[in-house]
C-alpha cells in the first residue's frame, strides 16, 4: 500500500495548475465532459438511447472526417473535432431506428467539406446535425426537456462549461449569448407579471447551457471579431427568444444558431482585419504533449508572468488550440 | 415459458386519483364555487387532438357543487366562435381512460415435462376489464355569448387582469382570491378567456346529473396547456391525465422533463386478486412522483390507434375518434374494431397518455408540448406469471423448473418492493398465501 502525501498546493502552484489547464486541447476537455454528461444522461436520465446508437455516431463522423480530409485535400483530419460532434449527435439527437445517427453524422461532418467560406466551414456540425434531423428525417426529433430542471445538475455543466471555454477563448460568446438572452427571458417575466420561479425554470435547463457553452462557443464557425463575435451572440439570443416566446415554436435555440449562421461570413467581412490566424496541419497533433516536446508551454508561462503578451493563438476544429510562434 | 393465456385488468383512472388526489381544483381555468361548496375535483382530465395548427381540447368536468356556482374560465389563443364550441359525451373520455390504462398481463408457465407445443397465434381474449363510468370600463370586451348544451358561454377578451376579475365578480362568476396575479400573464400573452356557466334549464332539460364535458376548436401555433390558473387554490399536488391524438408520434413535454414509468415487469401473482393492481399502480406512481419532486411528466401509453397488444380495451372507432377532436381522419380510414395485430398501414392516429402530479411550485410555467417522430410503442404494462403446479419428481425438467421458480418469485418480490418502498417481508408473506390460478 503507498501512501500519498497531499500538501496543499501555495497560490503560485494554482496559477501555474490554471495555465497549464488552459493550455490543453480544449476538445479533450469537451470530449471528457461531453462523454460525463452523455453517460449521465444515459444512466440517470433515461435518455432514450442506444449504445449501438452512439457507437454508430462516431463511426460514421470519424470515417467520414477521415474521408473528407483526403479526399479534398483540405488540410488536417480533426478527428478529436469529430468526436467532439459525435458526442453532440449523440447527446441531442434521438431515434427510433439505427440507421438515422450515422446518417446525421456522416452529412453533418460531410458538410465541414462542402459548405465553406473563407478558409472556415459555415456550420456548427452538431447543429447543422440536428437540423437535419429534425427537418428531415423520419423518426427522428430532438428533447429538450430530457435534462429536467435540476439547478444542481444546471451549475455543475455550468462550471465544467466555463473550463471549456475558457480554454477555447470562447469565455466571451457564450457569456454574450446568456446575457442577452436572461435578459429577455427577464423582461418577459417583468413584462407579464409571472413569478421569478419561471425564469429559475427556464434557466436550470441542461439543454440551455450545454448550447451555451458548447454550441455556440464553437471558434470555427463563429465570427473572428471580438466585437462581431459578441453582436452574433446577440442575434442569436434575440432569434431563440422570439421563436420560443414569440412564435411559440420548439426548440428555439438550435433553429436560431442554425438560422444565424449565414451571417457569421457577412460579419467577419465587416471585421476582417482582424481575423484569427487558421493555421493548418501542425495543430493537428495533441497540443499538451507537443507543447511539453518544444517548451512553448513554459514560454507562454514566462510570458504571461512577466506580463508580456500572450502567444497568438490560431484554431482549428471546434476549438482552440494555442499554436506555436512562427 | 409460453404465453398461453392473456387478460388485461385494467386501471381507470377515477378510483385510484379518488384516493390519490382528495382535493383539487381544476387543470385549467377554475372552478369557483362558496367556500362551504364541496369542490371536489378529481384528477383532470383533458384530450388535446392536434393537426397542424388545428387543436381541439376536451375537458372533462368532475365538479361536484352545487351547479348555479359552478363557472370554468380557461386562456384560449383565438376569439372562438359558436361552431368551434360542443358540448361531448363522457363516454368519450371513458373509452380513451380504459384503452390506454396501464394494464396487468397475466401468463401461465408451461408444464416444464410436457413437449414444447407450437407457439399459439396471439390470444385475442383480452376482456374489458373496465366498468364504464358512466364592459368597456373595466377594459373587458364580450367577443361572443352563446348556449351550447347546458352550458352559458362567454369568450371575453381583456386589458387588464383586474378589470377582468371585476367583470366577472360582478356578473355573477366566483374568482377565488388571487386571480387577477394569474390572469395577467395570459391576458399580455394576447390570450382570450372562455367563460363557461351553468344553463340551469337546459341542464334540467338533459335529465343528467351530471355536467358533460366541454370541447373546443382552434387553429394556434401554441401547443400548451394553461395549467397555471388551476393552481390559483391549490394546497396539495395535482393530478393531471392529458390525452393528446396526433398524426405524426408521440407527444412529450418541451419545458419539463417527459419520462416513461417502470413497466413491463414481472410482478407476484397476488396482485391479481381485488384491489391490489390498483394499490400497487397508486404507490408506485406515487413514488416514482415523489422521487422526482412532482416536476415530471409520466408517460404511460403512446400507441397507434389501430391495434393494441395486449388491449386494456377495443381501440376507439372511428365515430368515437371524431368525437374526440380528431380531423384528419382519411375517408377509408379502418379503426373500426379490435384488432390486436399490428395493421398492415400505419393507423394515423397516434396516442399519447400523459400523467402529471404536479404542485404550484414544481410546475411554475404552463406545459409546453411537442410533437416527435417517434413511433415506438410504449404501455404501463406489468406482467404476472403464473407458476405450473406439479411435482418436483415429474421429471427432471421438473426439478430444475422449481429451483428456478423460487428465485423469480425473490426477484419479483423485490422488484415490487422497490417499485413501492412496500415492506419486502410482507410481501414474500402475500407471495406465499397466494391462492392458486390456472388457466382457462
Amino acid at each position: 500500500m503507498t501512501l500519498v502525501a497531499v500538501a496543499p498546493l501555495h497560490k503560485g502552484a494554482w496559477t501555474r495548475l490554471a495555465a497549464r489547464a488552459r493550455s490543453i486541447d480544449a476538445r479533450y476537455l469537451q470530449i471528457g465532459f461531453l462523454g460525463s454528461f452523455l453517460l449521465f444522461g444515459a444512466l440517470l436520465r433515461d435518455f432514450a438511447l442506444r449504445p449501438e446508437q452512439v457507437a454508430l455516431t462516431f463511426a460514421a463522423a470519424l470515417a467520414t472526417q477521415y474521408l473528407g480530409a483526403r479526399l479534398s485535400g483540405l488540410p488536417g483530419h480533426g478527428l478529436l473535432s469529430a468526436a467532439v460532434t459525435s458526442l453532440g449527435l449523440s447527446i441531442l439527437v434521438r431515434a427510433d431506428s439505427l440507421w438515422v445517427h450515422p446518417l446525421v453524422a456522416a452529412l453533418a461532418i460531410a458538410a465541414k467539406f462542402v459548405i465553406r467560406w473563407n478558409g472556415k466551414h459555415l456550420y456548427n456540425p452538431a447543429n447543422l446535425g440536428v437540423m437535419i434531423a429534425l427537418l428531415t428525417l423520419p423518426g427522428a426529433w430532438i428533447s429538450p426537456g430530457q435534462w429536467g430542471n435540476d439547478m444542481l445538475l444546471a451549475l455543475w455543466v455550468a462550471t465544467l462549461g466555463v473550463t471549456v471555454s475558457s480554454s477555447a477563448r470562447r469565455f466571451d460568446i457564450a457569456w454574450a449569448f446568456l446575457a442577452v438572452y436572461v435578459a429577455l427571458l427577464s423582461l418577459r417575466i417583468v413584462y407579464l407579471g409571472a413569478r421569478w420561479a419561471v425564469l429559475e425554470n427556464q434557466l436550470s435547463s441542461g439543454a440551455l447551457i450545454l448550447f451555451a457553452f458548447f454550441m455556440i462557443t464553437d471558434p470555427m464557425t463563429t465570427p473572428n471579431h471580438r466585437l462581431m463575435r459578441l453582436l452574433y451572440a446577440a442575434v442569436v439570443a434575440v432569434i431563440a427568444f422570439v421563436w420560443t416566446y414569440v412564435l411559440f415554436r420548439t426548440n428555439g435555440l438550435v433553429w436560431a444558431l442554425f438560422l444565424a449562421t449565414p451571417l457569421v461570413p457577412l460579419l467577419d467581412r465587416l471585421k476582417q482585419a482582424e481575423k484569427f490566424q487558421w493555421r493548418p496541419a501542425l495543430s493537428h497533433s495533441p497540443a499538451l504533449g507537443q507543447h511539453r516536446r518544444t517548451g512553448l508551454l513554459r514560454e507562454i508561462l514566462a510570458r504571461r508572468q512577466s506580463g508580456a503578451a500572450p502567444a497568438p493563438q490560431s484554431y482549428t476544429g471546434e476549438s482552440a488550440v494555442v499554436q506555436r510562434t512562427p | 415459458m409460453l404465453k398461453r393465456t392473456l387478460t388485461a385488468a385494467v386501471l381507470a383512472v377515477a378510483p385510484f386519483a379518488v384516493a390519490a388526489v382528495p382535493q383539487a381544483s381544476a387543470f385549467c381555468g377554475f372552478y369557483v364555487g362558496k367556500a362551504d361548496t364541496s369542490l371536489f375535483n378529481e384528477a383532470s382530465q383533458v384530450i388535446l387532438a392536434r393537426d397542424g395548427r388545428r387543436t381541439t381540447l376536451s375537458m372533462m368536468n368532475d365538479y361536484k357543487g352545487e351547479l348555479t356556482d359552478f363557472a370554468l374560465v380557461v386562456p384560449v389563443p383565438v376569439v372562438l366562435k359558436r361552431d368551434d364550441v360542443r358540448v361531448i359525451e363522457k363516454k368519450t373520455f371513458d373509452r380513451l381512460d380504459a384503452y390506454s390504462a396501464p394494464r396487468l398481463a397475466e401468463y401461465f408457465d408451461d408444464d416444464p415435462c410436457a413437449p414444447r407445443p407450437v407457439p399459439a397465434p396471439m390470444a385475442s381474449a383480452a376482456r374489458d376489464g373496465v366498468k364504464r363510468r358512466g364592459a368597456d370600463a373595466l377594459g373587458v370586451k364580450v367577443e361572443d355569448s352563446f348556449s351550447v348544451g347546458e352550458y352559458d358561454i362567454v369568450i371575453l377578451s381583456a386589458k387588464e387582469s383586474d378589470g377582468l376579475e371585476t367583470w366577472l365578480v360582478q356578473n355573477g362568476y366566483r374568482i377565488p382570491a388571487g386571480a387577477a396575479p394569474a390572469l395577467k400573464p395570459y391576458i399580455l400573452q394576447g390570450m382570450k378567456f372562455f367563460v363557461a356557466k351553468v344553463n340551469l334549464k337546459a341542464q334540467a332539460k338533459t335529465g343528467s346529473q351530471f355536467l358533460r364535458p366541454l370541447q373546443f376548436s382552434f387553429d394556434s401555433e401554441k401547443f400548451m396547456l394553461p395549467m397555471r390558473l388551476g393552481m390559483i387554490n391549490a394546497t396539495g399536488p395535482q393530478d393531471l391525465i392529458v390525452y393528446v391524438l396526433t398524426r405524426q408520434g408521440r407527444v412529450e413535454s418541451a419545458n419539463y422533463r417527459t419520462m416513461k414509468l417502470p413497466a413491463n415487469m414481472d410482478l407476484p401473482t397476488y396482485l391479481r386478486d381485488g384491489k391490489q393492481f390498483t394499490d400497487f399502480y397508486k404507490t408506485m406512481f406515487d413514488q416514482q412522483a415523489r422521487r422526482e419532486n412532482y416536476k415530471a411528466v409520466f408517460t404511460e401509453y403512446f400507441w397507434d390507434m389501430s391495434w393494441c397488444d395486449p388491449c386494456a380495451a377495443d381501440p376507439l372507432s372511428r365515430d368515437e375518434l371524431l368525437a374526440a377532436g380528431v380531423t384528419w381522419l382519411p375517408d377509408n380510414a379502418q379503426v373500426q374494431g379490435r384488432r390486436p395485430m399490428p395493421p398492415s398501414s400505419a393507423s394515423p392516429v397516434m396516442l399519447t397518455r400523459l400523467h402529471l402530479r404536479y404542485t404550484p411550485a414544481s410546475f411554475p410555467e404552463d406545459l409546453v408540448l411537442q410533437e416527435t417522430k417517434d413511433r415506438q410503442n410504449f404501455q404501463a404494462r406489468y406482467v404476472l406469471r403464473h407458476p405450473w403446479r406439479g411435482s418436483r419428481n415429474a421429471c427432471q425438467a421438473a426439478a430444475e423448473y422449481l429451483d428456478g421458480l423460487r428465485q423469480r418469485r425473490d426477484r419479483e418480490a423485490q422488484i415490487l418492493a422497490n417499485l413501492t418502498g412496500w415492506d419486502i417481508n410482507d410481501i414474500r408473506r402475500r407471495q406465499s398465501r397466494a391462492p392458486v390460478v390456472t388457466p382457462r
